[in-house]
């Protein structure tokens, strides 16, 4: 008998141990969600619509720059297809974060449902390139880093829900979070890689796009043109060899 | 009522997004989607960085200075420090801070 009792004795360990690596790999979400989760739930009760809805969208949307839009398609009552069509092209990043997950996410079986619902901007820059404590807890791991990451950003919008009628100083500008989200990972991914030609793509096309199609109309083309030039950079590379 | 119809509208989208290329090319990735999935995010994050941007007129006053400042202090904080939890805070604190005082 005793070795099984040893092996549960461990396995019980590891379980701690993967929770506790993941809950130290999610704290430098953990701010970030909170204070744009708060931003997100000041705005949405300032549209008009309370704590109840801040944390049915963020359970069921989890997907921050669409949650700030939504706000204002809840708000002015837009129509089905409008909706849909806005949330492809806010969201459509997220059809490259799950394609660059395919490979690293299989085998991941019952966790895997989950994982890819929670995939994030914050939780693929975390996730992209960890392997995790061990290999046979990798996908546990991942599991409970994206879970934590949720939970912060639903914990977010409810407090900014509940603080946003009793907040004495104004909370203009708060939107900025998401801006400087971004500005700190792409500051962080241009530093940890040799190669800047697909950010410098992004960059330049997507400029060149809000230049010539306005500030309304700019995400679909600018989407189009960086595969079609980064598929361009890949032709030219495959002729080098 | 249709504000959570919109909710769901959104939510099974999103969902959408996410789940499709695991449905589509899980089995076997084209050698072309993985190599799209390696440099893309980059550039993507580049264009939400853009996209945040969008509605700044420079043309106008304050001439984006206050995004401008604020954007560079969480560049150059995320240079330093590596830690984007602080670089968020001070971007945004400063942020606040410039709006009010021009506000």
């Amino acid at each position: 008998m005793k070795p099984s009792i040893n092996w549960i004795m461990i396995s019980t360990m590891s379980n701690r141990q993967v929770l506790s690596k993941a809950f130290y790999r999610s704290l430098p979400v953990m701010a970030g969600y909170i204070v744009l989760g708060t931003g997100f739930g000041i705005l949405l009760r300032n549209a008009g619509y309370g704590v109840v809805w801040a944390f049915a969208m963020s359970c069921f949307i989890f997907a921050g720059s669409m949650q700030y839009v939504g706000i204002s398609l809840i708000a002015g009552g837009a129509g089905m297809i409008t909706t849909i069509l806005t949330t492809i092209m806010v969201n459509a990043r997220h059809i490259f974060y799950s394609i660059s997950m395919i490979d690293k996410y299989k085998g991941a079986g019952k966790y895997k449902p989950y994982m890819i619902f929670a995939l994030t901007d914050e939780t693929y820059s975390l996730l992209v390139d960890d392997k995790g404590p061990s290999e046979e807890t990798l996908n546990k791991y991942r599991f409970f880093v994206s879970m934590f990451n949720q939970c912060y950003w639903i914990i977010g919008s409810v407090i900014g829900s509940l603080l946003g009628a009793v907040l004495p100083f104004s909370t203009a500008g708060i939107e900025f979070s998401m801006t400087a989200l971004f500005i700190a990972s792409f500051t962080e991914q241009w530093l940890t890689s040799k190669d800047h030609s697909s950010a410098v793509t992004g960059l330049v096309c997507t400029v060149l796009c809000l230049i010539v199609c306005g500030p309304d109309n700019f995400l679909i083309p600018s989407m189009l043109l960086i595969t079609l030039v980064l598929t361009l950079l890949r032709a030219r590379e495959e002729k080098k060899k | 009522m249709t504000a959570a119809i919109l909710i769901a509208v959104m939510a099974l989208t999103t969902m959408a997004l996410r789940f499709l290329p695991f449905l589509i090319f899980g089995k076997k990735t084209p050698a072309y989607i993985s190599y799209l999935g390696r440099v893309l995010p980059q550039a993507i994050i580049a264009l939400l960085v853009v996209y945040c941007l969008k509605d700044v007129s420079f043309a106008d006053a304050p001439h984006g200075i206050p995004e401008i400042i604020a954007g560079g202090a969480v560049a150059a904080m995320q240079a330093w420090k590596r830690n984007p939890v602080m670089s968020i805070l001070l971007g945004t604190a400063l942020y606040m801070i410039m709006l009010h005082v021009i506000g």
